[in-house]
């Protein structure tokens, strides 16, 4: 056989292509850290303009308020009332309401379809739903949030006989969709990198294809697709277009998956346009800008370790 | 060939009017995108040379252009506050208010819905949550279920002015990024009630609006808010940096001019009485 044979390049070509790249990929991680840096320095007069403090200090974003004589204490958020009210307990009940709805309505169906496209389908079939599914990712939100605003939010309403059209269980399903594709793509890969000699001795030993599935693979595959709802999870909780469009944008406070509920992200979409830069209403906004890149910054990376973790047991194992 | 070339001139042209600083930047109002967008149009076929961008946003995103020097003219549908005047003396701008047009806000009532006629101080109860059942107002027994803007509308601030004298919305007020987006709520939702532009054609009802419990509902014609009858009316305001010189002054005076406010309404806003309105006021 004719042994392979490879050109050698000069030297300082190697060394310009390799610092570009490196370069490129430092930009990304310096632009993050610069983009971090700002938001953050923008909520900074949160903790040291008294002026601003007087209107919006932690507790008054945090803790239940009086903010009348005699009236019993609230969370409330009404920033542009003549005295501005910043309560983010409303947002932050939205925020998960959304999210909890999302992930109860995305996490079987996209569990459940990856199990039936790595484990049963046939290859032909497998190549049709896996793109299918993965195409749902690339579907413009905002069209999601329309179809949810108009034909979505008047089925639910009609069947449940719901008080108002638009709600948390509304945009939850909405929001759902867009999960879907997170999950089921990470959750496939995990079970179709499950090595193939674990399915041929459980195989070997007398199991049926279901019990492989469930009782082999998918325990192999668990951080995987724990990773995949993770990361679902993130994505529910930044996404906001759709929960702009669909959820009707009240701050209420309740328990009832029925009510309207108005998400962080979609606060700062509505009220950014509009704020005097460097006003109190301006930093709150930051710093609720803040806490989501917190948010999803610490659930990411929660879920990438898990993956990473799960791909060095698998690997261990095979070998 | 001869195509490509004219088409490559008149980009050069337009590349050549921008770079000779004519053009003129109009931003702001939602509610005067469409009213801007005619003037713009208008005048810009009159005056071939006159390069005019009109962009919506809002009212409250049209006066931090102007204060940050980022718009030549800013469309209000309500008048600066006393924070936005200070901030404007601050940063030496010296905002010009231009009454350019007459605007009504209209109570939008699903067609289904038996009441017609509501009271300011009802549309506050309604509003405020004092009032939480049409059985109230004389409709069904079925609770109120309340569209609103979003707080960067001017709609919203002028709403909360004239009807609900500046307490605050119920909590349970549904925001909606733009007046489409409330008629159509209001469209799907037979227990429904919302606000906002009267030019808006939909396929919801415009309630009538008694000023007071006692006297005579006034349905939102063209008529009874030119008269100053319906209650919901407002000014619409143009605020420039000073006196406008140049090509702006002369967009101001054609904005003004009969023309310009023929246009105003055929694109159903009100126009003024030029008798009656003042034009341009220094604050």
């Amino acid at each position: 056989m004719k042994p392979l044979t490879f050109k050698p390049k000069s030297r300082w070509r190697e060394f310009i292509g390799e610092k570009a790249i490196s370069m490129s990929a430092y930009a990304a991680l310096v632009a993050i850290f610069l983009i971090f840096i700002f938001i953050f320095k923008e909520s900074l007069p949160i903790f040291t303009d008294p002026k601003v403090r007087q209107e919006a200090s932690l507790d008054r974003l945090f803790l239940k308020q009086p903010f009348y004589e005699d009236s019993e204490r609230l969370w409330v958020w009404q920033p542009t009332s003549d005295e501005p009210k910043y309560s983010l307990m409303p947002l932050f009940i939205g925020t998960f309401k959304a999210a909890l709805i999302a992930m109860l309505f995305a996490t079987p169906l996209a569990v459940l379809a990856a199990i039936y496209t790595s484990e049963f389908a046939s290859k032909r079939m497998r190549e049709i739903i896996k793109p299918t599914i993965e195409l749902l990712a690339g579907l413009p939100s905002v069209v999601l949030g329309f179809f949810a605003l108009i034909v979505l939010a008047s089925i639910l309403q009609d069947t449940f006989g719901l008080v108002f059209r638009l709600n948390a269980l509304n945009a939850g399903l909405a929001l759902g969709i867009t999960v879907i594709p997170v999950i089921f793509t990470i959750a496939e890969d995990a079970m179709s990198a499950v090595p193939h000699s674990l399915r041929d001795a459980a195989t070997a030993l007398g199991a049926t294809p279901w019990q492989v599935s469930l009782t082999m693979v998918l325990p192999a595959a668990l951080p995987g697709i724990a990773a995949g709802v993770v990361l679902g999870f993130g994505r529910a909780i930044g996404e906001t277009m759709i929960v702009l469009m669909a959820s009707g944008n009240a701050a209420i406070v309740s328990g009832s998956l029925t009510d309207s509920i108005r998400t962080l992200s979609a606060t700062i979409a509505a009220e950014l346009a509009e704020v005097v830069f460097g006003s109190g209403h301006y930093s709150v906004l930051f710093f609720i800008g803040t806490l989501l890149f917190l948010f999803t910054f610490l659930i990411n990376l929660g879920g990438d370790l898990v993956l990473h973790r799960l791909k060095e047991r698998l690997q261990g194992r095979s070998s | 060939m001869t195509h490509s070339s004219a088409a490559i001139s008149g980009l050069l042209c337009l590349v050549a009017t921008t770079i000779a600083g004519e053009t003129i930047t109009i931003k702001g109002s939602d509610t005067m995108v469409r009213l801007g967008q005619r003037w713009a149009e208008e005048y810009m076929a009159l005056n071939k040379t006159a390069v005019i961008q009109v962009t919506g946003g809002g009212t409250g995103a049209g006066v931090a252009a102007l204060l940050n020097s980022g718009t030549d003219v800013c469309q209000a549908s309500r008048d600066l506050s006393a924070r936005e005047f200070e901030l404007a003396s601050k940063k030496r701008i010296a905002p010009l208010r231009i009454t350019v047009a007459l605007d009504a806000v209209a109570v939008y009532l699903h067609k289904a819905n038996p009441v017609e006629s509501l009271s300011l101080g009802q549309l506050r109860g309604i509003y405020t949550g004092a009032i939480t059942s049409w059985r109230d107002l004389g409709g069904p027994d079925h609770r109120i279920v309340l569209y609103s803007r979003e707080n960067s509308s001017g709609t919203y601030v002028l709403f909360r002015e004239v009807v609900l004298k500046n307490h605050d919305y119920a909590p349970e007020a549904q925001t909606l990024p733009g007046t489409a987006a409330v008629i159509n709520a209001v469209a799907h939702d037979r227990y429904g009630i919302g606000y906002g532009g009267i030019a808006w054609e939909s396929n919801v009802k415009h309630a009538m609006v008694k000023p007071t419990d006692t006297s005579a509902a006034v349905s939102p014609t063209d008529a009874n808010v030119s008269r100053g009858e319906y209650p919901i009316a407002r000014k619409l305001y143009w605020f420039t940096n000073g006196e406008p010189t140049g090509e702006l002054a002369r967009l101001r005076d054609f904005v003004l001019s009969d023309t310009g406010q023929q246009i105003a309404a055929h694109a159903g806003y009100f126009p003024l009485l030029t008798n009656v309105v003042e034009k341009t006021e220094m604050k």
